[in-house]
């Protein structure tokens, strides 16, 4: 188990490195490059940027701009934003959480549904039901979060008037219930892909378990289905899907960024596309930096999760 | 039956259309009506600008937000009078184009990687594939706009970026296929008589991994549609006044309340496209027999 665990430690920090060197090239190697939103500045002579170059030290080789940048960035000084020129990674902190909260609501939906689509689509194989889940989760799977977002919005906030269009909160009403009510829209919108994805693995899995002796016992044993399908069946159909989980952040990161847009929400997605229009390279620099380590830090849990509740691991 | 009629190799009379796999695609009814629908999108852009009465870019300030089937506009006018139906299929011709291409270089690359990678093995196949796991690491759009933010969005460049954060998955399908053909004997046959390690990679390895490359690629054209959408919606892909189905949309929220067929007509052309995309990866991968975890 600590072999495990220390392997999977170690293999998380080699691609937490080979993480920082492909988002320090992606944004150096750019045209333009850090300066490119200082080229926009009217009346911006060339000597002005050779000047400003040398300042953020930008005229030294690339791999020791690299070690800097990167010894800042372990040092928790992730640079300061070019709008208001505070710290990085206070900005960040500000719109994590709206965005862990809209991920995570979004996610227990995705969960929830997926596996009872999943699991009654299996235990009613080539049923017209498994049929429609099969085609709905592809239709789901092709349909542009944003569209769906936009037509949530008109059918349930401009047509019924139900849910408000966007937002975390009504100004002024800072109720717990507001809070919810704007949750709602936003975070069905995200789960779409996700109760797609989650069902569709969830069916396969259980198909995996039913077949096994172990089901065959408890059913032989007398007992009941219902005791059969929630203790035997959906607690080790359950199993792999941690580990999907944690493959699936990348997705639903991504995810977030297009919702938030759209219901204006102000997590770490609109503060990314704010900071792009400002060109505010240090801010978008860490989002994407803070969107890879998310995604690194979600995987490692999901594995460690994983490690500790199933005995096969544990003991291997 | 004598020995002549024994000799001659029946299956070699078949043309490919008759093989087993074309004919379990043929029955697959979702594949086969996302065929349809793919060959009737790709008429309807090629000739349907043709056909209509309006240019794509022709702005007629007097006849703003119509709605659908008003005169001859049959999904109605955008903010700038612009005839919808004649940008759709404009806008077509190059989200379609875009996905395409970045299927085209995406794999190719992903293929040459993955092939390399699990041929190779060792400590190259190491690296390779790490490599790939950090650039899954990063969310697909967040890496997107961070690139196409900081140059000068052309369609080429968009799809050179979609591509550039799209062929990863490939790379993984074909390493995992090439590191389980690797020791099989026809690669072993093949290293004794000598051939050159890219004759192996390409000769004999590619052919015997094209089913799921195939699969990949349909399902990454079905994702690149999709991207290059994401990132116009956002702003940050195609310009106007060139048209694109994702840039039709961007300004599309602000009108929903009294334009909702902005919004609604260009993303029901997206889905349609990347549903159908899917459909057909979908039957490919029930007629090759080609496991893929992608969905």
């Amino acid at each position: 188990m600590l072999g495990y665990l220390l392997g999977r430690f170690w293999q998380s920090l080699v691609l937490l490195l080979l993480v920082s060197v492909i988002g320090f090239a992606v944004l150096n190697l750019a045209p333009g490059g850090p300066l490119s939103q200082f080229t926009l500045t009217p009346g911006m002579t060339q000597a002005d940027l050779d000047r400003i170059a040398t300042q953020m030290g930008l005229n030294r080789p690339l791999p020791i701009q690299y070690l800097d940048w990167l010894s800042h960035l372990l040092r928790g000084d992730w640079g300061h934003s070019y709008r208001d020129g505070r710290p990085v990674l206070d900005i960040i902190w500000e719109h994590l959480v709206a965005t862990l909260l809209l991920m995570g609501v979004s996610t227990a939906i995705a969960i929830f549904v997926g596996t009872w689509i999943g699991v009654l689509g299996a235990l009613r194989r080539y049923s017209i039901f498994d049929y429609a889940a099969t085609v709905g989760a592809m239709v789901a799977l092709s349909i542009p979060t944003f569209w769906f977002g936009l037509i949530a919005i008109y059918i349930f906030s401009l047509r019924l008037r139900w849910l408000p269009a966007g937002n975390m909160y009504t100004i002024g009403n800072g109720s717990l219930g507001d809070y919810a009510i704007h949750l709602i829209m936003p975070s069905i919108v995200l789960a779409l892909v996700n109760v797609a994805v989650w069902s569709r693995y969830m069916r396969t899995a259980t198909l995996d378990v039913i077949s096994q002796d172990f089901v065959r016992t408890a059913r032989a044993k007398g007992l009941s289905s219902r005791r059969v399908l929630i203790r035997h069946i959906l607690r080790n159909a359950l199993l792999p899907m941690i580990t999907l989980l944690g493959l699936q952040l990348p997705t639903i990161l991504g995810g977030a960024l297009v919702t938030e847009t759209v219901f204006t929400w102000p997590g770490m997605g609109r503060l990314f596309l704010d900071s792009l229009g400002y060109s505010d390279y240090p801010v978008v620099m860490g989002l994407l930096m803070m969107s890879a380590v998310l995604v690194l830090v979600g995987n490692l849990a999901a594995d460690l999760t994983v490690a500790f509740v199933d005995p096969r691991i544990r003991l291997s | 039956m004598t020995q002549s009629d024994f000799l001659i190799p029946t299956h070699a009379r078949h043309r490919w259309w008759q093989s087993r796999s074309v004919r379990r695609f043929a029955r697959h009814r979702l594949a086969m009506f996302g065929l349809v629908m793919i060959v009737v999108l790709v008429l309807a852009c090629v000739f349907g600008p043709l056909l209509l009465p309006f240019d794509d870019l022709y702005i007629d300030l007097r006849g703003r937000f119509s709605p659908p089937f008003t005169g001859y506009h049959f999904f109605g006018t955008d903010p700038l009078g612009r005839d919808i139906a004649a940008r759709l299929f404009m806008a077509g011709r190059i989200s379609l184009l875009v996905g395409f291409a970045a299927m085209v270089i995406s794999t190719v690359f992903g293929t040459v990687l993955g092939i390399a990678a699990g041929f190779f093995g060792g400590r190259i196949g190491t690296v390779l594939m790490r490599f790939v796991d950090a650039m899954l690491s990063f969310p697909n759009i967040f890496l997107l706009l961070a690139m196409a933010a900081f140059i000068k969005p052309s369609p080429i460049m968009i799809t050179l970026i979609i591509a550039a954060t799209s062929w990863m998955e490939i790379a993984r399908i074909v390493e995992a296929e090439v590191r389980s053909l690797r020791e099989r004997d026809f690669v072993v046959a093949a290293r004794m008589l000598g051939l050159s390690n890219s004759h192996i990679m390409f000769r004999e390895l590619l052919p015997n991994a094209i089913g799921p490359i195939i699969v990949a690629a349909t399902l990454t054209v079905a994702r690149a549609i999709l991207l290059e959408a994401y990132v116009s919606f956002l702003g940050y892909g195609i310009q106007p006044p060139l048209p694109s189905w994702g840039n039709m949309l961007n300004g599309a929220q602000q009108y929903l309340d009294s334009a909702p067929w902005l919004a609604i007509v260009p993303g029901a052309a997206i889905t349609l496209a990347v549903t159908s995309f899917n459909f057909i990866g979908d039957g490919l991968r029930d007629a090759l027999d080609a496991r893929s975890d992608m969905l």
